[in-house]
């Protein structure tokens, strides 16, 4: 009896831990070698065969297709560079300047990878739609409400993810976080 | 008491096996992985192309909206498949990937270096068996072998504005992925 307990009670410790952690792992995007700039993250083997056993479970878990490292590189952000989850009921702003690239595309989505509803039907820039600066620098106010210049509107969605993917790329494996990947900074301005 | 903890650190143990084992055993367990969703949809060697991802539908999450996308799902147990794409004004990449969703090898339009991208996609035995003479005569050919039996193929059309979205649209329309028996048969 005591025997049977006893077993019955490391398999369920075993059951509870190691589901557990599974379902963590994958609901937190757990994988190996992120390369994380500001509040961008990319794991750039994630187009690759090398790509690790996590990252390879998230993705056949999502149903989506990773964008191969010979076509370009996606980075997401889900918070702004001060770490706070990026809320669409709030006005953010990105600006600054991108990694060098043919082309690249700004997204966002729901936590599901949805897009949203929009009164405009905007989903996203690419790099040739943005309005920028003399010296090639761009804002892009990401708000509920209209705004001026490049508005990216967020649908007032509680959570909502951007993806900035860089295609045909020198970003990849060997890149460092540094000088050479500027990504734009994102803040949030202010929060009703 | 020790008896109780020993068994809980056993569990603890046999849980990191079990947590392992799960996450390898997913993606070829999984029945809502792109792979799986294309299945449905895409038939065999051929090109298909997807609907633009919507906020009420989409193929598949996190598809990029300023790209037009089409797929050949391909089945090499009969033999090499021949893909051509042309290029866009824009941007064109053609990706591929295995029955679980790796990515094992992409080339872009200017990689390419050509108006067309001519692919011949086959598996590592199907290339050894290829008569040597014929691997050389051809040194522009380029080939890529395939990890899996199965797997997609996507290829992508950058719409840089979105006016220009329907000339990405055909752009992808005139993409061919054929077995090369086919092809061969209809020349």
């Amino acid at each position: 009896m005591r025997l049977l307990l006893g077993s019955l009670f490391a398999l369920a410790v075993a059951a509870i831990v190691g589901l557990g952690s599974t379902y963590l792992a994958l609901s937190r995007g757990a994988g190996f070698g992120p390369l994380t700039i500001g509040s961008w993250t990319a794991w750039p083997k994630s187009g690759t065969v090398d790509v690790d056993p996590y990252v390879q479970a998230s993705i056949a878990r999502i149903g989506r297709l990773p964008t191969a490292l010979g076509d370009g590189l996606a980075f997401s952000a889900t918070s702004d560079d001060r770490g706070r989850p990026l809320d669409g009921r709030c006005d953010a702003v990105l600006s600054g300047v991108t990694p060098a690239a043919r082309f690249w595309t700004l997204t966002l989505y729901n936590r599901d990878g949805e897009l949203l509803a929009n009164s405009i039907n905007r989903f996203g820039f690419t790099s040739q739609e943005i309005v920028r600066h003399a010296d090639g620098s761009f804002e892009i106010a990401v708000a509920p409400h209209a705004r001026a210049g490049n508005w990216l509107p967020t649908a007032g969605i509680e959570r909502y993810v951007l993806i900035l993917r860089l295609y045909d790329t020198p970003v990849g494996v060997a890149t460092k976080a540094g000088r050479e990947v500027p990504m734009p900074s994102v803040t949030v301005r202010s929060c009703p | 008491m020790i008896r109780w903890l020993l068994l809980a650190l056993g569990g603890v143990v046999l849980g990191g096996i079990v947590h392992l084992a799960t996450i390898i055993i997913l993606p070829h367990t999984a029945t809502q992985d792109a792979y799986s969703r294309l299945a449905r949809s895409a038939r065999v060697d051929a090109v298909i192309p997807l609907p633009a991802p919507t906020p009420q539908a989409a193929p598949m999450p996190f598809m990029d909206p300023a790209f037009a996308l089409a797929v050949c799902r391909y089945d090499l147990s009969r033999g090499p498949l021949k893909l051509s794409v042309p290029v866009s004004l824009a941007y064109t990449s053609v990706s591929f990937y295995t029955r679980y969703d790796v990515a094992y090898y992409a080339i872009n339009d200017r990689a390419a270096g050509r108006r067309v991208i001519e692919l011949e996609l086959m598996t590592t035995d199907q290339h050894n068996q290829m008569p040597e003479d014929e691997d050389v005569t051809a040194a522009d050919r380029l080939i890529v072998e395939s990890p899996t039996l199965t797997g997609l193929i996507a290829i992508r059309a950058l719409a840089p504005e979105p006016g220009l979205m329907p000339m990405a649209r055909s752009t992808l329309a005139a993409a061919r992925c054929v077995p090369e028996d086919a092809s061969k048969a209809s020349q």
